[in-house]
């Protein structure tokens, strides 16, 4: 099939593409300001396909400043969107561990005794240190806190109004099609094959849409992104080694909650100090919340479920919380290595936006306006180059895109924020003096620490461990899970001290439920699994089996032979397990032993 | 032997089954909490009946399906861009509330309007389909009334089979007690359908189809006509969810007697 312009995945990045661009593509009398090459007489045929069962599951909410989604939406006004406040008050919180199972460096541990030394001195209440000041780079003053699924269905419902657009949804897109280095559409993924994607029942081979320009905003983890920097390259020395899982909870609060909408809380230092949270109060007292689990923590147990869960219980915390309902639940990996995992933005029949394109600012922890306004950049360059006649070359497309977005805010902040995460490759305090130094010097000054890949940084059990479970104990509660085939960072946990979860059935649900009744977990049948174990005899010797203990889902569990079991039923397609795998495949250093495919099902959650 | 049939799917949305459904009683009376918030999706019924009308078309040269679906516009336009890769129709759109708390009869009536809109419409080709009941108006009035108000004598509800006899009769499958099949015999539409399961797996995703469907999707939710529904002429007293009890446990590979064994000791504890 012959199309102008094929999008790859329908994000922020994507909607702020489309939204731009759909408002030129028509006059004021209805006839084509712009003519389709392929439909002649038509405006150009504008395609989007996504891979989500509808739009805005699986997207994140967010507390943002909105000063790219304000230029697209001068008037925009947060009661036309549901969920969507306006930031009212901002808090950083520093939690202290009032459990004594948390893991803090001796730094730690100090600067928690002497505020709890000089308590009757500083605010401290509840555990917790409300910092009585933050520096502004963190501000979202003036912003929105929104959710992002219910952004994007108010922002889709826009785009397809227009009638310029199509945004075909539970379609993912399994590859770009490439000849002779040029991008020249896409192939969708094969329906009506088995787990293997061996041909079954109803066979249909994916689609070939071809076009003349091809926008990538797949994300992160999106497979035709690693395609592309598989085929291309990327550009030297910069690399995706810095992440995060992000998961989320969306509750009701109870009806006399004291938290007034666009309440914004931020913390740190607990459940372990690497680990971020974020509150956000919603209208009709509705709060999203949750935390970030990053990449520098360098745990092999690192599970996000059993972590937001003991977050949620800090007495800080609990005390709005107690009395809530779960509405919704969700997890995505964020990339958060910024500039430094920019590929090659545009080149011959395609272009690259949103978070997979490197947007996300990692020292200001925003990333919606950026990928929203990498969309209209990239907009406002295709209008210029349809209006100019000029086709979409690698030459043409750096002109206009790359050039925009070169002169834009976007550039300068992200250099500002390259360097300010690099003091966490060497520790939790390092890492907090060394974004404060580069927030406040506007990038000058920096703490270094080289980003390095999992396989060189994580510990194995035994390492991690050492001193408080030994060896022989490990391995046992190891044969014990299993046997019973669950993972093995529950029994860890809680042998290190973490108490036991008063499941309430209401916020304090099972994994499984959060993952029912929150997430709402969904995979239609025919298609191939898309997390693959590329080398099974690595999985085999693998000794910490962290794509067992991370995945969000619990799709991932111990399997037969040692390689671990996927079940794409349970997925939710925040692509941990790709980031995080410990084992590098042979020959390729920055490639793990974890393909991430193409596939479809995931969340069923619109509140996320 | 006239094979061509214009076969009029009736369908409307409902929230995704799959979210957690608050009723809550608002100034308009009854509604579902934040209902607006929630995906939507195509009736279940109604799309079982979808399908098994493009499946009949194609297997009837020259037939055409309608799809006539009253909901929110918004709405609507979302769900077609799931809806419309599936199988060939031409969509009818009415703009108005999709809340399962209206009334059957005033439905109908809006439904049926849109059906004698359509141009050219021959009832001695007329097959009207629809789901036996709606997963958000579980009456099972609705395709009903609409019959009655067609002027269809020849109705057929929980149907799971439609066969083209050779003389050009309808074979019908309906649902009765005991887990059953009645097997009628229609010489000729005008038929009304109210439709189970069917028999069919819901149809891959056909890139060619959507472009095809919005070709006349796209105008006809421009166009949709607003239409109102004044609920006069009924009260709810009451709205509450049915009590339930929650157990999740995931299992694989396990035979449907097990399953059913392991449910039976649940209920009985």
């Amino acid at each position: 099939m012959d199309v102008d312009i094929v999008c790859v995945g329908f994000g922020p990045a994507t909607a702020g593409f489309l939204t731009t661009l759909s408002r030129q593509l028509l006059k004021a009398d209805g006839t084509p300001a712009i003519e389709s090459t392929v439909t002649p007489g038509m405006p150009p045929q504008i395609l989007c396909y996504e891979r989500a069962d509808d739009l805005g599951f699986g997207v994140s909410g967010v507390v943002t400043r909105a000063r790219g989604l304000r230029e697209t939406f001068p008037d925009l006004d947060p009661k036309q969107i549901p969920m969507a406040a306006l930031v009212a008050e901002e808090k950083v919180v520093y939690l202290l561990d009032p459990i004594g199972a948390s893991r803090r460096s001796w730094t730690v541990r100090a600067a928690d005794a002497c505020l709890r030394a000089f308590k009757g001195l500083l605010p401290l209440k509840n555990d917790a240190l409300e910092l009585p000041w933050s520096p502004a780079f963190l501000h979202k003053t003036g912003g929105l806190v929104l959710s992002m699924g219910q952004f994007m269905q108010w922002v889709g419902a826009q785009i397809q109004s227009t009638g310029t657009v199509q945004i075909w949804l539970g379609t993912p897109v399994s590859e770009a099609l490439i000849e002779d280095r040029n991008v020249v559409g896409v192939r969708l993924l094969d329906q009506g094959v088995d787990k293997q994607g061996k041909p079954g029942e109803g066979f249909m081979p994916g689609m070939d849409i071809h076009a003349a320009l091809t926008v990538l905003g797949d994300g992160p983890v999106g497979p035709v992104g690693q395609q592309i920097d598989a085929q291309f390259g990327t550009p030297e020395n910069h690399h995706s080694r810095d992440w995060a899982v992000g998961m989320k909870f969306v509750v009701d609060l109870p009806e006399n909650t004291p938290l007034k909408p666009g309440t914004v809380l931020h913390t740190f230092g607990f459940p372990e100090p690497e680990i971020f949270g974020f509150f956000y109060v919603q209208p009709d007292r509705i709060a999203s919340l949750g935390i970030f689990v990053p990449s520098w923590f360098d745990s092999p147990m690192r599970t996000s479920y059993r972590y937001l869960q003991h977050w949620m219980l800090h007495p800080y915390l609990w005390r709005y919380l107690e009395g809530s309902k779960l509405r919704s639940w969700g997890a995505k990996t964020l990339g958060e290595s910024g500039r430094r995992g920019e590929p090659h933005l545009a080149g011959n029949g395609y272009a690259r936006i949103g978070e997979g394109s490197g947007s996300t600012n990692v020292l200001t922890g925003s990333g919606i306006d950026e990928a929203w306004t990498t969309g209209t950049q990239l907009a406002e360059s295709v209008l210029e180059l349809l209006k100019a006649g000029k086709a979409f070359t690698k030459e043409n497309l750096e002109q206009s895109y790359v050039s925009r977005r070169r002169t834009s805010w976007l550039e300068s902040e992200a250099r500002v924020a390259e360097k300010s995460r690099d003091g966490f490759q060497k520790g939790f305090v390092r890492g907090m003096v060394g974004m404060a130094l580069a927030g406040l010097t506007n990038g000058r000054l920096a703490l270094n620490g080289e980003p390095v890949p999992p396989y060189q940084r994580i510990p194995t059990l035994e390492e991690y461990y050492r001193g408080r479970i030994s060896p022989e104990e490990i391995d046992q509660l190891g044969k014990e899970c299993r046997i019973k085939g669950v993972s093995l960072h529950s029994a860890l946990m809680q042998r290190c001290g973490w108490p036991a979860i008063p499941y309430d059935g209401k916020l304090l649900v099972s994994h499984q439920d959060a993952l029912l009744l929150g997430g709402k977990v969904q995979a239609p049948p025919g298609y191939a699994d898309h997390v693959v174990f590329l080398y099974p005899e690595l999985c085999q010797k693998c000794g910490t089996k962290i794509c067992i203990e991370l995945c969000s889902g619990q799709a991932i569990a111990p399997g037969q032979g040692g390689v671990p079991a996927f079940d794409r039923e349970k997925c939710v397609h925040c692509g941990a397990c790709y980031w995080n795998c410990s084992q590098s495949v042979p020959g390729n250093p920055e490639r793990m032993n974890i393909a991430f495919r193409a596939g479809t099902g995931g969340l069923h959650s619109a509140e996320n | 032997m006239n094979t061509a049939y214009q076969i009029v799917v009736c369908g409307s949305i409902v929230p995704d089954p799959l979210q957690t459904l608050e009723p809550v009683t608002g100034p308009a009376g009854p509604a579902l909490k934040n209902e607006m918030m929630l995906p939507a999706v195509l009736d279940p019924w109604a799309s079982h009946a979808l399908y098994e009308a493009a499946n009949f078309a194609k297997h009837s040269a020259g037939s055409k399906v309608w799809l006539v679906s009253l909901g929110p516009k918004a709405k609507l336009q979302q769900v077609m861009m799931t809806v419309a890769q599936k199988v060939p129709f031409e969509l009818i759109a009415l703009d108005g509330p999709a809340s399962g708390f209206t009334d059957a009869a005033e439905v109908a009536a809006l439904l049926t309007e849109a059906i004698q809109s359509i141009p050219g419409l021959d009832k001695a080709k007329l097959l009207v389909f629809g789901g036996w009941e709606s997963a958000s108006r579980g009456a099972g009035a609705t395709m009903q009334i609409v019959g009655e108000r067609l002027g269809i004598l020849d109705q057929f509800q929980g149907v799971d089979e439609l066969k083209l006899n050779p003389d050009g009769s309808l074979e019908i499958l309906e649902r009765i007690e005991g887990g059953k099949h009645q097997v009628s015999r229609c010489v000729s539409p005008p038929a009304l359908l109210g439709w189970a399961t069917g028999n069919l797996p819901e149809p891959k995703n056909n890139p060619q189809v959507g472009m095809v469907n919005m070709r006349t999707a796209m105008p006809a939710l421009q166009k949709a006509k607003p239409v109102k529904l004044a609920g006069e002429s009924l009260t709810f007293k009451s709205v509450s969810l049915p009590k339930q009890l929650r157990e999740t446990k995931i299992v694989k590979d396990k035979s449907a007697d097990d399953i059913a064994r392991e449910i039976v000791e649940w209920i009985r504890k």
